[in-house]
């Protein structure tokens, strides 16, 4: 396949451009950790200090992008929301693989009655659109980043969980797992060494191209009031904040839009060329 | 006919089982609220009261009597179609979600017809034009518009269409006119999704061997596109689409917010900030049982199209 692939230039050049897409996309991830990580030394000015005579300003050297209706800075306001949703979203990430790994893998391995209830169980969540049951979980809980992360966990490991039950069965019926079985090798021992690393990897990477996705369902609860709180800026609430000024001041509805989207858009390319990078089949 | 009573028998029990959980979680959701219901709404709304309100108040809606009493009693009412009163006004739940769901599902049914009419002729085109001029601005349009949060476009569109070029009405409801923003807001949030969906799917079908021998039989492209592609590309797209019809609510929810619609979702928001915890529960229970049923009409419909379902079903 390879002399192939060298020999036939238009998918030859194909590769290499998904392999600039994936570097590219690799940067761009970095520059918005870097922000993330550093950003209380990019920010000009402190994000939550009202400056009443200095409201609605336009650009300016002191404030780069401007002032919201309360005079605080929009550049630092929107470098503390890039914090916040990285920060939220890697929080998901973390304790959805968590949660539906262990629950695919019990469901997938132990078979029977404990697959049947867990996958029924999960029938049920996925009953109720996503968007719905993570607002009224907000709902419930109260407002605030703790309950946005519990809200987003609950509704998205189900799929996952699935995804991985089902992997996990047909991993089961491979040779080598077999083998280890009958060599006596105990179940903790087969899950963790021949069944875990290769479910990891794939989880992950299905889990990077959705973070785009927890990204801007972190922005759609904080725009309805329901995220992330006062006094911590976060891109939805901010265009949420702008509401009234939409006629005056459209910049500042348009600065952190453009914001998520950007971010929504690094997340996504990176997603799908890490995908190709690692699997050039699947395309 | 068997294998299908057989395969709706099937389907019908999952679907029971499915609204069963459904009103656990509904039910027990509201459980796990700091505090009690009761107290939450009273702090949410700061209105200071006094441990005997409370007690009086707890006597009155149930909340003393043990827990599985109580679900009982939810259940039963349930059944009625009642969802209990609102703490906000005192109006029957059932009654006020009912006025508010006839609004949003039009603004659903809106945007859903804008999403097939956009989605279908651009998904066929850019698989029959695949790698051409026409397929890549679309893969790059649709790309970047998946990025974007549907709220900031619907801010956006208002800017651009209703303010700078005032081709639209600026919010409000009641006039045909009124609708078209809000729902194309909604409906640009899920267009992506089916474009790549149809795209992927026609150019895997136009690989299959009864394309090529329906071309052996000299029938023309139009017809095999129409007939025997587009076909077999509906099966995916119908199942899929009665999900995007619970996304489509759950997003009518951030653009009722936007174009002051007296929608359920605005409806619920507002339910929400206030703690009303009947309101959220009828509201989960409404949404989840109509998702329940639209799921299991596509699915009959699906295998009513395609008898190799019903088939492999029966099969495993």
């Amino acid at each position: 396949m390879r002399i192939n692939r060298s020999e036939n230039s238009i998918e030859g050049e194909f590769v290499v451009r998904k392999k600039w897409a994936f570097y590219c996309s690799t940067f761009l991830v970095c520059l918005l950790f870097f922000m993330a990580v550093f950003g209380p030394w990019l920010m000009p000015n402190d994000p939550h200090v009202p400056n009443m005579a200095a409201k609605l300003q336009g650009f300016s050297a002191q404030y780069p992008l401007g002032t919201d209706h309360l005079g605080r800075c929009v550049l630092s306001r929107l470098i503390e929301g890039a914090r916040v949703s990285l920060f939220v979203a890697f929080i998901v990430l973390a304790a959805t693989l968590s949660i539906s790994m262990i629950v695919g893998l019990t469901a997938g391995y132990a078979g029977g009655w404990i697959d049947l209830v867990l996958m029924r169980i999960c029938d049920i969540l996925l009953a109720i659109p996503n968007f719905i049951f993570a607002l009224v979980i907000v709902g419930a809980l109260g407002a605030g980043m703790k309950n946005l992360v519990i809200a987003i966990v609950v509704v998205v490991w189900v799929g996952f969980a699935r995804v991985i039950r089902n992997m996990v069965i047909s991993l089961k019926e491979t040779n080598y797992v077999v083998y280890a079985k009958i060599c006596g090798v105990p179940t903790w021992k087969i899950i963790l060494r021949h069944i875990v690393p290769f479910v990891f990897p794939q989880m992950l990477l299905l889990k990077l191209i959705g973070l785009g996705s927890t990204i801007l369902m972190i922005s759609e609860l904080s725009f309805l009031g329901l995220g992330i709180t006062p006094p911590t800026a976060e891109w939805g609430m901010m265009i949420s904040e702008s509401k009234t000024y939409l006629m005056t001041k459209p910049e500042l509805m348009i600065i952190p839009g453009v914001m998520i989207s950007l971010t929504v858009l690094i997340f996504n390319a990176f997603g799908d060329s890490l995908r190709d990078v690692l699997d050039p089949k699947s395309t | 006919m068997n294998g299908m009573a057989n395969y709706l028998m099937k389907r019908f029990l999952s679907m029971a089982l499915a609204m069963i959980g459904l009103t656990l979680i509904a039910f027990f959701l509201m459980r796990i609220m700091p505090g009690d219901p009761i107290e939450a709404y009273y702090q949410a709304n700061h209105i200071p009261v006094t441990e005997e309100m409370l007690e009086q108040a707890r006597q009155e809606q149930g909340l003393d009597k043990p827990l599985f009493t109580q679900y009982i009693t939810w259940l039963g009412g349930v059944m009625t179609f009642d969802f209990g009163t609102s703490f906000m006004n005192g109006k029957s739940v059932s009654e006020e979600l009912l006025a508010y769901f006839t609004v949003t599902i039009q603004l659903a049914l809106v945007a859903f017809l804008f999403m097939l009419i956009i989605c279908i002729p651009i998904g066929i085109l850019s698989a029959i034009k695949q790698n051409s001029v026409f397929d890549h601005a679309t893969r790059l349009t649709i790309f970047s518009v998946a990025s974007m949060p549907s709220f900031w476009l619907g801010f956006v569109l208002i800017y651009v269409i209703a303010f700078k070029l005032d081709l639209l009405p600026l919010m409000g409801w009641g006039t045909p006119q009124t609708i078209i923003l809000p729902a194309l807001t909604l409906a640009l949030g899920n267009i992506p999704f089916y474009i790549r969906m149809i795209r992927t799917s026609m150019i895997e079908q136009m690989k299959q061997p009864f394309v090529t021998f329906a071309r052996a039989r000299g029938i023309s492209e139009s017809v095999i596109i129409r007939k025997h592609i587009f076909k077999a590309t509906l099966t995916p797209f119908v199942t899929s689409l009665a999900m995007t019809f619970g996304i489509l609510i759950g997003g009518a929810a951030i653009v009722e917010m936007i174009f002051s619609i007296p929608g359920m979702g605005r409806y619920i928001v507002g339910a929400i900030t206030a703690r009303d915890y009947y309101v959220m529960q009828g509201f989960i229970m409404m949404i989840g049982f109509f998702f329940i049923i639209v799921n299991f009409l596509a699915d009959l419909l699906c295998a009513l199209i395609d008898p190799r379902i019903r088939l492999k079903e029966n099969l495993s």
